[in-house]
């Protein structure tokens, strides 16, 4: 047979498609082409398979190798098709058995071991919807695409092994080498029990503690404003501890997102817990929306997702990376357009924002140490824009310790009680909100608010009232009865 | 002679009693002109064939095949060209091969062929 074929994994965004990867022998001088749109790295498997092939001791036929990577129009990129182009040229090359419907994504070392390769979740998931569920991964791969259901994962360690199970001459083979399994890790993401800041540290500030309680048990977003000392950012690292655990859906779309951003390391698990994210004030849009050349990656805000994204110093931030915010805030999801296509990542984030009232930082209770000028602090304030600021359901002062909560180091509730409260709070939640769709007060609209969920005319008299002196919007209207419905 | 010119020498012997083999013609052996040299020039029926000839003992140094390129390759056309102007001939019919003989000097040297390529 001149003509092998196998099958591997595309991702784009977080959707994977199968690919075919013909590989063909032709009768002419040596040479090595892939077609169908590889970018760089994935035009240097050529050297890695050619290597890692002879290495292995099953050296790649000395003709002209051509392989074609199916669909021809998509395009592709990275190392994880180096396993998938390698069996097949071997199989064209007669020196193993056909594979069948087995998809391989793995990259390939010089030396012949496999590499792991980011995304292996959601590519693994992509290859059992679509009807291969038998993947062959790198060893370091294994854990996590055994994450996914129905998937029948096999991992190896070398190619070589990986060659003699599928009927290749064991004369030859490198069969004796085995590298070392801390060497094929690489480095990665650390997924072990992370030390969670509880909020027994936060002295004082009942009125920011019970703000961080109510934001945590409705999803709601928070601004917090506040003088430099304050401990707003000490409430928002909180704040994660506080989430009640991912549901399984919610974990998978997690731990995809995060399969995409890093290798794995060590024993791989779906991430129960709301990630955190706290990008630095300097960050670009492309950092926290995702982007970069070619097709586009996740940014912290996708990292983010089902869990807290933080902008410390939020005036800071470029206006433009703030205002790029307010479309996954209103859709939940990043669609990113570049040259080589367009991907789709969710960014479903609770954001907390921490901002100084002024630039100086001491405009607060009655700002007699400011040094700033009304002009500088409106300035300061309106860096935040107003439809962003409008998404932010609870916008909250938060005040300079005092001595007295500062000095008794009286012992305050700690995270676990807050959390057990939260997750009680959530499920009343879910059961009003269900019917309609939606899991928590955050996500309800202003229709439901006044219609199906509303209240009497009594309770919101004064409500009604400051709506028709022009005191509310509209919209300041609906998110006050928002909050409304996470009470304590 | 220096050993390797002994050894490319039996390669190109080699080389033209396998093509007389296939009931190829030999017309001409290292033909030489400004440009280069052509290892065998042989009649395939009507076509004129520009035979390249590489031998190696071993493929530790890579496989013969891969010692030909791109520019070898347009070398070799303009070889085919410029015999042809030489022995004042007409050939629309012309093509180049080229011949791999790995010889380690133990066993039987082993031929590889690949006929009109570039």
């Amino acid at each position: 047979m001149a003509l092998g074929r196998t099958y591997s994994v595309a991702l784009v965004g977080l959707n994977g498609y199968i690919v075919e990867v013909e590989a063909d022998i032709g009768q002419t001088l040596p040479a090595f082409v892939i077609l169908g749109l590889p970018d760089a790295s994935l035009n240097e498997a050529k050297e890695r398979i050619r290597s890692a092939a002879q290495n292995s001791g099953i050296p790649l036929s000395r003709r002209k190798i051509t392989a074609n990577l199916i669909p021809a129009s998509l395009p592709k990129r990275g190392s994880g098709f180096d396993l998938a182009i390698a069996m097949a040229v071997l199989l064209a090359a007669d020196d193993i058995r056909p594979t069948g419907r087995t998809a391989f994504i793995a990259e390939l070392g010089l030396d012949g071991r496999l590499r792991p390769v980011r995304g292996i979740l959601p590519a693994v998931m992509a290859a059992v919807r679509a009807g291969y569920p038998e993947v062959v991964v790198a060893r370091a791969n294994v854990a996590e695409a055994e994450l996914v259901p129905g998937a029948q994962v096999r991992g190896y360690a070398t190619l070589a092994r990986l060659a003699f199970d599928c009927g290749a001459d064991p004369q030859d083979l490198a069969l004796d080498f085995e590298p070392e399994p801390d060497d094929a890790d690489g480095p990665g993401r650390d997924t072990g029990p992370a030390l969670v800041p509880d909020m027994c540290d936060v002295s004082g500030q009942a009125a920011a503690r019970h703000a961080l309680e109510v934001a945590a048990a409705g999803a709601h977003h928070l601004l917090l404003t506040g003088p430099p000392g304050a401990g707003k950012t000490m409430l928002a690292e909180r704040l994660p501890g506080l989430l009640p655990d991912l549901g399984d859906i919610e974990a998978m779309e997690v731990t995809a997102i995060h399969s995409l951003c890093s290798l794995p390391s060590g024993s791989v698990q779906l991430l129960r817990r709301p990630p955190y994210e706290n990008p630095h004030h300097t960050a670009t849009a492309v950092a926290i929306i995702g982007g970069g050349s070619g097709l586009p990656r996740p940014g912290a805000a996708s990292r983010a997702h089902r869990g807290v994204l933080f902008l410390d110093e939020a005036p800071e931030y470029d206006r433009g990376v703030l205002d790029a915010l307010r479309q996954p805030l209103e859709s939940g999801e990043l669609v990113i357009h570049r040259s080589a296509g367009s991907a789709a990542y969710p960014a479903r984030f609770q954001l907390v924002l921490a901002a100084n009232p002024c630039p100086c930082g001491k405009a607060t209770g009655k700002g007699v140490d400011c040094i700033c000028t009304p002009t500088m602090r409106r300035r300061y304030q309106a860096r935040m824009s107003g439809p962003l600021l409008d998404r932010v359901d609870i916008q909250l002062e938060v005040e300079r310790v005092s001595l007295a909560g500062f000095g008794q180091p009286a012992p305050e509730e700690g995270t676990a009680s807050i959390a057990e409260r939260v997750r009680a709070a959530r499920g009343r939640q879910l059961d009003r909100l269900l019917p309609f769709g939606m899991e928590t007060n955050a996500q309800v609209p202003g229709r439901l608010l006044r219609g199906a969920l509303r209240l009497d005319a009594p309770t919101t008299r004064i409500l009604d009232y400051a709506l028709e002196r022009g005191v509310l919007t509209a919209r300041g209207y609906d998110r006050v009865l928002r909050l409304q419905r996470t009470p304590y | 002679m220096r050993a390797k010119d002994v050894l490319g020498r039996r390669g190109e012997e080699l080389a033209a009693g396998y093509l007389e083999s296939l009931g190829m013609r030999v017309v001409d052996r290292n033909w030489r002109c400004p440009e280069g040299e052509i290892d065998i020039v042989a009649l395939d029926g009507d076509a004129l064939v520009i035979a390249e000839v590489k031998t190696r003992r071993s493929l530790a140094y890579g496989h013969p095949f891969e010692a030909v390129g791109a520019d070898k390759l347009a070398r070799l056309h303009r070889l085919a060209s410029a015999w042809c102007r030489d022995h004042e001939l007409r050939m629309p019919l012309r093509r180049v091969d080229v011949i791999a003989v790995l010889d380690d000097g133990v066993g039987a040297p082993a031929v590889e062929h690949l006929k009109g390529v570039g």
